[in-house]
């Protein structure tokens, strides 16, 4: 029984960051799924969120710190809405001017924000505390949710071990509901826009720009609010990540956690349809969190292991491509409809 | 013949890429009603008036006028607003939407673009949603696509795909539909069917500016045919009397 607990433990663990690779990968799909956005630069969005957010709810800075602002403890909900507006306004910004060319600069663009993103964290010591992070990022009501459940553990130290390690890991559940919630109204949303007149522009970009225009469709303001709700989306998970894991540092958002998994995830769950995304995120994260297991085994060291992970996905995903390129769930025949 | 006041009227239009004048001082009259031929050779500059018309090009000089209202250098997609209406000489389709969402996408100013709207007033954008798509059946209904509605474009064949172009230009409501070779690359039968969804569609008040190679397609549709070469207009008239006019045979032929 207490295995058991165990490996249940272990999946409300691996549904959260499931989930949170869920959300991103809802943000990747209005951008590049419905759109045609090619966003190579969603490590960018993703710290920017997560940044955004443990700036306005962290604790302000410690005498170790070399940071100088931030730390405002505003609640999560504040946090997470500010992650979203930042990633939103940088979108913007890139998208006036890149946004009219063709879709290979934004592609550049984004991967080149990126990387600036990355450096900024790590050299801007005074708003990012550089290489040392931020630290002591409140989980959301995790202090009044945990108090009970010790308490509750205190005054019932006759139940069985299992049962106790049950319920001291209340607070996960607790974590992963909030982030099923988020992302089933994020799923809502963007079910609802992509069958609506809204989503059928998207489309129509994304199959021939030139067309889309010649029906008297304004190309450029579409692709920038695709651009936009996709980054703050992804602003959002950002901020899911940093106050589920406490501590950031730039190494956290690297291109091949932030950008390279997000684009497989997507593109094997089927790109052009919520589900697959979704369906896709915990697939392929399952895959990689497999895949660390037998590496584990194997005793491999460290950066063989990582190594080795890299190529199985990359294998996996070659498969894909060229026996399934719609995805698992590709897209829909018929996309809009309303009623 | 039908004869209507002048619905479009172009006055010494110019336009030139580099050094070449694809399109030198060019003069012509659309009458309303009419089905109007554009012929001349290749390079003659037909697809090119045809772009500057609809608002693809801008000119560098002369002037477009339609409905007796100055349109000359307006974008694209205001021109379509205006009530011109084009097909593409190679049909240009939306591959992975349906063939009914290819025609559902062309209306102006629906209230679903906007995504508040989609959101949270579903009721209203629902109704509209709902006389766009019986619009686009009865378009399609009267096209005979209708059994295709539910069809990736793609998979359409290329005859169809010309007849989608038609379609899709149908659902702005044009007042004048340019056609860019329209019989090019259809079989027989399908191209009868075409002739008659333009006469039919011609007697419902529609006029047409259509480029044609296809002397017989010509003969058969169109009241007025106007030959081009070298970017001008080079004569006018009836298909019988294009069809007998040397300058046309020169300009075809070279000279002799």
């Amino acid at each position: 029984m207490e295995f058991f607990v165990g490996i249940l433990n272990y999946l409300v663990f691996f549904a959260i960051t499931a989930g949170i690779y869920a959300i991103l990968s809802l943000g990747l799909n209005i951008q590049w799924g419905y759109t045609g956005l090619f966003n190579i630069g969603i490590a960018g969005f993703f710290a920017v969120g997560a940044y955004t957010s443990a700036l306005l709810c962290g604790p302000p800075p410690g005498p170790m710190d070399w940071r100088i602002i931030g730390g405002f403890q505003l609640p999560f909900v504040v946090g997470l809405l500010g992650a979203a507006a930042a990633c939103g306004i940088i979108a913007l910004l890139i998208g006036i001017p890149v946004l009219r060319l063709k879709e290979d600069y934004l592609a550049i663009a984004t991967l080149g924000i990126a990387e600036v993103i990355r450096l900024i964290l790590k050299n801007e010591s005074w708003l990012t505390n550089s290489v040392w992070g931020l630290k002591h990022i409140p989980s959301p009501w995790q202090v009044p949710i945990q108090g009970k459940i010790f308490a509750f553990l205190k005054t019932h130290p006759l139940l069985p071990a299992w049962l106790q390690s049950f319920i001291s890991n209340g607070y996960n559940w607790f974590f992963l509901a909030l982030v099923l919630l988020t992302l089933g109204l994020i799923y809502w949303v963007s079910e609802k826009s992509i069958r609506s007149p809204w989503g059928r522009v998207l489309r129509a970009i994304r199959e021939d720009e030139v067309v889309a225009g010649a029906s008297g469709k304004n190309v450029f303001f579409f692709k920038m609010q695709s651009l936009v709700i996709g980054a703050m989306i992804m602003g959002i998970a950002g901020g899911f990540y940093a106050h589920y894991v406490k501590f950031i540092d730039a190494n956290t958002f690297e291109p091949l956690y932030g950008t390279f998994l997000i684009w497989v995830m997507l593109i094997a769950g089927g790109s052009g349809n919520s589900k697959g995304a979704i369906l896709g995120s915990f697939v392929i994260w399952g895959v990689w969190a497999g895949t660390d297991l037998i590496t584990a085994y194997l005793a491999l060291s460290g950066v063989r292991a990582a190594s080795l992970r890299i190529i199985a996905i990359g294998i996996m995903l070659e498969v894909i491509l060229l026996k399934r390129p719609q995805g698992m769930l590709g897209e829909e025949k018929r996309v809009s409809k309303m009623f | 013949m039908t004869e209507g006041s002048v619905i479009l009227e172009i006055k010494k239009l110019e336009k030139s890429f580099g050094g070449l004048k694809a399109v030198d001082r060019c003069s012509i009259e659309v009458k309303e009603g009419s089905i109007t031929g554009l012929m001349g050779p290749n390079g003659a500059g037909k697809t090119t008036l045809f772009n500057l018309i609809t608002g693809f090009y801008k000119s560098d000089k002369g002037e477009i006028w339609f409905h007796e209202e100055e349109i000359t250098g307006l974008p694209v997609h205001k021109v379509v607003r205006k009530g011109i209406g084009r097909t593409f000489q190679i049909p240009r389709e939306l591959r992975e939407m349906t063939v009914l969402e290819n025609l559902m996408l062309v209306p102006d100013n629906q209230k679903g673009e906007y995504i508040w709207n989609s959101l949270f007033r579903s009721r209203s954008v629902r109704a509209q949603e709902r006389y766009i798509q019986d619009k686009a059946l009865d378009v399609l209904e009267f096209l005979e696509l209708i059994d295709l509605r539910e069809e990736y474009a793609k998979n359409l064949s290329s005859g169809q795909k010309k007849l989608l172009e038609l379609a899709k230009s149908l659902m702005a409501e044009p007042k004048l539909i340019l056609l860019d070779e329209p019989g090019a690359g259809i079989n027989p039968t399908l191209m009868k069917k075409l002739n008659r969804n333009i006469e039919q569609l011609r007697e419902r008040g529609k006029t047409f500016f259509l480029i044609e190679h296809d002397m017989d397609l010509i003969t058969y549709l169109c009241d007025t045919v106007i030959v081009m070469d070298r970017g001008r207009e080079l004569v006018q008239g009836t298909p019988e009397e294009i069809k007998k006019d040397e300058r046309v045979i020169e300009a075809y032929l070279g000279r002799a």
